[in-house]
């Protein structure tokens, strides 16, 4: 039990770290970056969560947001990387 | 017997992860530009997933019991070993793209404009590219 509960207030002051940076950006990428490590940080609450109450289903939920964050950062750098991200990949020559 | 040998094998793991954990959030906020916080959160996402998942792992088979929640967590391990290094090079790759200049210790630009990064970017390592690179 005890050891759950120290992963989980180590998880917590982690994401409060975390979250200092995506607050003061200073780019968009900073906050970007803070996001998605917030979002394997919350895997890590959610799995630590989950063991402390003696319910490991919650394991569900962490693996889908495991999943959804990588998604989530790809979908938005894609959206600020390309002029137009509905249409096109890169041509030959962008490389 | 196994409560002792389990607490043994998990405390040193459990405290290598917290290191893991808290130097890649203190280096987010602590160091100088984009690119070297991206590279202390690659720490915390693999290392710390990684030690972290196997004591959890090891939790779930011998307190718990359950074979399934093992296998839950393992796919989460290799899912995060697969994307987090993913997502730092998507990101690495958009903000030089982009044109964020690397700065160097004391706040140095190590490209001179952002249009030089956007052009190293898209350049491929290669010998027809080598003075971009």
């Amino acid at each position: 039990m005890t050891l759950y509960a120290v992963i989980l207030i180590a998880v917590l002051v982690a994401m409060l770290m975390t979250l200092i940076r995506a607050l003061l950006g200073p780019s968009l990428f900073d906050r970007v970056l803070a996001v998605n490590s917030l979002g394997t940080k919350t895997v890590l609450l959610i799995a630590a969560t989950g063991f402390l109450m003696g319910r490991p289903e919650f394991l569900d939920i962490a693996l889908a947001y495991a999943l959804i964050n990588f998604i989530g950062t790809v979908a938005i750098l894609k959206f600020f990387e390309l002029p137009d991200p509905g249409t096109s990949h890169y041509s030959e020559d962008d490389y | 017997m196994t409560d002792f040998l389990l607490a043994v094998v998990s405390w040193p793991l459990a405290i290598v992860g917290i290191v893991f954990l808290v130097s890649g959030a203190v280096g987010l906020v602590r160091l100088p530009d984009l690119y070297t916080r991206l590279h202390s959160a690659s720490v915390t996402d693999t290392g710390a997933t990684l030690v972290l998942g196997f004591v959890l792992i090891l939790q779930a088979l011998v307190v718990f019991g359950s074979f399934m929640a093992a296998i839950k967590l393992l796919m989460i391990v290799v899912f995060t070993l697969l994307t987090a290094p993913t997502a730092s090079h998507v990101l690495a790759k958009t903000a030089l793209l982009t044109g964020q200049v690397p700065v160097d210790g004391q706040g140095k630009p190590l490209l001179e404009s952002s249009e030089a990064a956007t052009r190293l970017a898209r350049s491929r390592v290669d010998a027809t590219d080598a003075e971009d690179a």
